[in-house]
């Protein structure tokens, strides 16, 4: 009875939460599931939603596909190019991100603070503000042409569509992310192992190798999720540095079919695609820190 | 960390003089804590790519000139000066400030009593239902934003027509994005602490209730005020969500704006300032949630750093 009533105290606490995230959160992806299993309103060419399943149709999901590996696909390319770009991103955050972590978690010393400040200023700094920056550095007559003229190389238009910097621009985005789970990560390693490996006679480098950099792949993985999963999703990036056709990426795709008349339910397929495949990285991500003992507790 | 790294330098510094250059590179490379004078620069090379095309916007937002790329002399002619093209004097540029700081507002208004209270009842409330909520909330913290995003576009498109894209919608977008910072950090807190406090309290007489106020939120203070700077900053911040629910210049914030206009070509030196505006607002935030979050925390032992993690919301990043 007691214990009865505790739990109707905690279950009331909870309630408007779990209402809350039931009705925008659980109702919304039904939402765009039932668009995607949907039709089109041949009048005004919007979706029309399918609440019961036993009348979905298939005709978004086959659109999709079609699009995706059909004979005039478009999509197709547009996926691939998506995974050659963020997996480059994703690899150049890492090989700035780690040294610039590695340093900050062991050599700071008494200046850490001072080094943690600067490496989470940009998570104060709106992301747009962050694009602008390169916007205004990039343009024709930026100061980084500025900067090439004197070395005599005529001014490169960067912002027209060039892979390069809409790379670069996805690795300064979210390179933040990752340095601050490497962060946490390489400064939990206790230091006491490291000295180990140097008694028992490994050099500095065999070191690293050995002890280092078993005990950093946690926060590896976590951190390449931390910045592919919004990598994936990103459409913002590639708008501003380059705008043109032969850079979109899927992010790109979902969103310019989201105003478009028409094709908004074929939007609603591949966001679900997305998500469809990210749910394992997810879900990988979620219990890697350690947040499933908390689920399952 | 730091405390082996003093004494191996100081002595030291004598006889490495007088060793041969190639002993002393010898023991540069046996002493682990010796200083990494490459990764050094390799950091402060990081950091100043990061952090100086910020400062040039910055610099660009005060120019004299039309030009975001060439300076032409200062003035304050984006913010106010200007009688038109100023974010001040701007109609559309003016609206986003204010309707970026709306949006903070009922965001962290509305997100953090109802994660905490969520935290709170989850946490004791064991059973089934708990915990599928409880990971409910946990995937809204790692989707990508563009697939939630796309979910609410078609919610408020599709089912609840009545609430049309505006203020509204953007704030429910805002509020489910948000509302895991307060249910995970108030939950990451309650684990720390254990139930002693609580039991103690119901066996001095409290009831639920009272030992929910007078003995949990005191001791859930800093959590919750670290997760309400986390809200406020991220709706700052955010541009997913508001750009998909947005529909007219009274309900587009500072970082819509920002794109959009970008976007279009007709960027300006306004843009700068909007952005260097937002800049200040956010750092103003977060410093006066390091500071708020140390007086909060005064009497533990945490230290500045943990603090300075937390205000970055690292709660995401670690358990």
């Amino acid at each position: 009875m007691k214990r009865q009533k505790k739990n109707a105290f905690f279950i009331a606490l909870a309630a408007p939460g779990m209402i809350w995230l039931a009705v925008l959160f659980i109702v919304p992806f039904y939402a765009v599931l039932a668009i995607a299993m949907g039709k089109l309103n041949q009048l005004f060419e919007s979706p029309v939603a399918v609440w019961n399943p036993l009348q979905w149709s298939s005709e978004n999901v086959i659109d999709v596909w079609h699009d995706l590996f059909g004979s005039a696909a478009f999509a197709g390319p547009i996926v691939i190019r998506t995974i050659v770009y963020v997996a480059i991103a994703s690899a150049l955050s890492l090989a700035i991100g780690y040294p610039a972590a590695y340093f900050v978690a062991r050599f700071a010393g008494r200046r850490k603070a001072l080094f943690l400040v600067l490496l989470i200023a940009p998570f104060w700094i709106s992301y747009m503000m962050r694009m602008l920056a390169w916007v205004d550095l990039l343009e024709t007559g930026g100061y980084l042409n500025k900067a090439l003229g004197w070395f005599g190389i005529s001014p490169v238009n960067w912002l027209g569509g060039k892979p390069a910097t809409v790379i670069l621009g996805l690795v300064y985005g979210y390179i933040p992310y990752l340095i601050l789970v490497l962060y946490a990560g390489l400064d939990r390693i206790d230091s006491a192992l490291i000295e180990a490996g140097r008694d028992l006679g490994l050099g500095r480098i065999r070191t690293f190798v050995r002890v280092t950099l078993p005990l950093s792949r946690q926060p590896i993985l976590t951190g390449l999720l931390v910045t592919v999963l919004p990598m994936l999703g990103d459409y913002f990036t590639n708008q501003l540095l380059s705008g043109a056709a032969s850079t979109s990426m899927i992010g790109n795709l979902i969103e310019g079919q989201l105003g478009t008349p028409g094709i908004e339910g074929q939007g609603a397929v591949l966001s679900l695609l997305l998500l469809l495949v990210l749910l394992i990285p997810m879900i990988y991500y979620v219990i890697a820190t350690n947040r499933s003992a908390q689920v399952a507790s | 960390m730091t405390a082996p790294a003093i004494p191996a330098e100081t002595p030291a510094a004598e006889p490495v003089a007088a060793v041969p250059a190639q002993a002393r590179r010898r023991m540069f490379r046996r002493n682990p804590w010796g200083h990494a004078w490459f990764l050094e620069g390799f950091t402060w090379l990081y950091l100043i790519w990061s952090l100086v095309p910020i400062a040039l916007a910055v610099l660009f937002s005060f120019n004299k000139g039309k030009s975001q790329a060439t300076l032409q002399g200062l003035s304050l002619r984006w913010y106010y000066k200007d009688p038109v093209n100023s974010v001040w004097h701007d109609p559309a540029l003016h609206a986003a400030v204010i309707q970026t700081v709306r949006l903070s507002v009922l965001t962290t208004i509305i997100a953090v009593p109802l994660g905490v209270a969520f935290a709170l009842g989850i946490n004791r409330w064991r059973g089934y239902t708990s915990s599928t909520f409880n990971f409910v909330m946990i995937l809204s913290f790692v989707i990508p934003e563009l697939i939630f995003g796309v979910a609410m576009f078609f919610v408020f498109t599709v089912l609840f027509t009545t609430v049309h894209l505006g203020t509204v919608a953007e704030v429910a977008g805002l509020v489910t994005w948000n509302v895991s910072w307060p249910a995970i950090i108030v939950q990451a807190r309650l684990v720390t602490l254990g139930r002693q406090y609580e039991e103690a309290g119901a066996d001095l007489g409290a009831n639920q209730f009272q030992v929910m106020r007078r003995v949990m939120l005191p001791l859930l203070g800093p959590a919750i005020f670290a997760s309400a700077v986390l809200v406020f900053s991220g709706v700052i911040d955010d541009f997913v969500i508001v750009d998909l629910l947005s529909s007219n210049a009274t309900n587009t914030p500072m970082s819509v704006i920002i794109y959009s206009t970008q976007h279009g070509g007709n960027g300006g030196p306004a843009l700068n300032a909007l952005g260097t505006i937002s800049l200040v607002m956010s750092f103003i935030i977060a410093i006066i949630g390091y500071i708020g979050y140390r007086w909060l925390t005064r009497g533990e032992r945490g230290s500045r750093l943990d603090a300075l993690a937390t205000i970055a919301g690292s709660e995401k990043f670690e358990p």
